[in-house]
């Protein structure tokens, strides 16, 4: 009985501030769409904290993530059609007929 | 007006168009999951219009498209009574820089008495499969448009997909994000004995199909200047007939429960799965890359699985050799309706004894060398390079019993009564052998 009283009573305390008047509702939302809008801005103006010339290593062949598409998309094959798993490799799929 | 308005004004047009085209996508589609994504859709349009148009309107600097190249590739898979071997060869070209095209032809030509086949009592088998794809892609800005289409054909089976993509560098080229769509329709026969030659036939009784779409997004970042991830979901959901038409169960024999007998499973006929991939390679300072990616899987079905890999790769010095070394760990979980040995016929509604539905670890190790030998142009070639990889899979299943034990003579010493065989593994060698040309 006294848990019962104690989650009424703490129903019935809800903090003033979670009822928003409806000018408190128009305030918030305008706040979001402000920062929203500040996050895209701010999304726009994103320096590159890699610069173009620091790319050399990334730009190296062996650091391709797919170096031999012919390959992988045979090695996607072989594990597709011998496991339950499938989708997520990077590849647009096909026709597996595999049964 | 001035060349960046009417950059501008072409950014917005496509922005909308790419919008657009997405939503075409999701309406165009009649499963459940893709009327909730296209309810979902429509009621995100304006966000997938603003998002499109920023993405979009971002572009300053021109993207890139893959490089001109062609391979001819030879492969080979043996393990568990299966060979499977053929060719695939794949040229890529540009045009004008805008334009990208590709076509891949790839067979398989199977012989099979894996032990399916030899539960079932039947003998071993050969089959073809071609598979033909086309596709194109169209830069303009930073943004990459793509459509293919695939056709897969097995006197038994045909596959048709068509893609859709879409994606775009952002941040000084730091991100690149993508989403794609495709379709699939699959068309699934059978083949019977021909009383008249002997042969098989395809059965004229027995059609079936199934429709699938592919749901994708996925964002590659530069993390730093030795550090490149990739992160990338997929939803895939199929509808139809998903049996394998020549699959059994087997079940308890009424009048023999040392012994088994056989009958077609029953497969439910949607399901639904989601992929999640996260992939890094990181360039090690004396000229050699590590690479690590984990998959998470889940589906409708009751499967999970895992995939965990790890890769090395190291070019040698300054000669013309580049050497991999990788392996992979999967590990997955059954489907709710797998079973080994069912107690009777028709014992639930669906009933599966496949292996790949069942629990099962395996594990694969590859090693693989290239050698450029056209390093610094021959004629129209600008790179040409031997490639040499061979992977070792070991599968070890543990709710797959080898059921060819239970089916010798009760005489034999090597017999084991019905669902106490020794559970089923088996190695797979799978080799590829591949030459490459940039021109």
């Amino acid at each position: 009985m006294a848990k019962y009283a104690k989650r009424e009573r703490s129903t019935n305390m809800r903090p003033t501030a979670y009822r928003h008047p409806p000018a408190a509702c128009a305030q918030l939302r305008g706040a979001l769409a402000l920062a929203a809008l500040l996050a895209l801005s701010a999304c726009g103006n994103i320096e590159p904290w890699v610069k173009p010339y620091e790319r050399e290593a990334l730009a190296d062949p062996i650091m391709s993530f797919d170096p031999h598409p012919i390959s992988t998309a045979y090695t996607h094959h072989v594990f597709e059609a011998r496991e339950g798993a499938r989708g997520a490799l990077g590849s647009a799929g096909g026709g597996c007929g595999c049964n | 007006m001035t060349g960046d308005r009417l950059q501008a004004t072409g950014d917005s047009k496509n922005a909308a168009v790419a919008a657009d085209l997405l939503l075409l996508v999701f309406a165009r589609c009649a499963s459940p999951v893709a009327r909730r994504l296209k309810r979902l859709a429509c009621s995100l349009r304006p966000v997938a219009c603003s998002l499109s148009l920023f993405l979009v309107s971002s572009s300053v600097f021109g993207g890139v498209l893959p490089d001109d190249r062609a391979d001819a590739l030879y492969h080979r898979y043996e393990g568990g009574g299966v060979t499977i071997h053929g060719p695939s060869v794949l040229v890529r070209k540009k045009m004008a820089e805008k334009y990208s095209i590709s076509a891949n032809y790839y067979m398989d030509m199977v012989t099979s008495a894996s032990i399916d086949v030899e539960t079932s009592g039947a003998s071993e088998y050969k089959e073809e499969r071609k598979q033909y794809s086309f596709s194109f892609d169209y830069l303009r800005g930073k943004t990459t448009y793509s459509l293919s289409y695939t056709n897969s054909e097995e006197n038994d089976y045909e596959a048709e997909t068509f893609s859709f993509g879409i994606s775009q560098d952002l941040f000084g080229d730091l991100t690149t994000i993508s989403m794609g769509f495709s379709k699939g329709a699959d068309v699934v026969m059978r083949t019977i004995s021909d009383p008249g030659s002997g042969g098989r036939i395809v059965d004229p009784s027995f059609e079936q199909d199934i429709d699938r779409w592919s749901y994708r997004v996925g964002v590659s970042q530069i993390l730093t200047k030795n550090l490149i991830a990739a992160l990338e979901l997929e939803v895939i959901t199929d509808e139809g007939y998903l049996n394998n038409p020549y699959r059994t169960y087997r079940f308890v024999r009424p009048d023999d429960e040392r012994k088994f007998a056989l009958a077609t499973e029953i497969y439910p006929r949607t399901r639904t799965s989601n992929a999640v991939a996260l992939n890094a390679k990181y360039f090690l300072s004396y000229r050699a890359a590590l690479q690590g990616g984990y998959r998470f899987f889940t589906d409708t079905w009751g499967i999970r699985a895992d995939t965990y890999s790890l890769g090395y790769t190291h070019p040698l010095g300054n000669t013309p050799w580049v050497f991999e070394v990788s392996y992979r760990f999967y590990d997955q979980s059954k489907a709710d309706f797998y079973r080994d040995l069912f107690d009777r016929a028709d014992q639930q509604n669906f009933m599966a004894r496949d292996k790949e539905l069942s629990t099962f670890k395996s594990h694969t190790l590859r090693i693989g060398a290239s050698y450029e030998f056209v390093r610094n142009g021959q004629g129209f070639i600008k790179k040409a390079s031997a490639n040499a990889f061979f992977d070792r899979i070991s599968f070890d299943y543990e709710d797959f019993r080898d059921a060819r034990f239970s089916m010798l003579d009760d005489s034999d010493p090597e017999f084991r009564p019905a669902g106490s065989e020794p559970l089923y593994s088996f190695d797979a060698n799978v080799i590829q052998i591949f030459v490459s040309a940039w021109f």
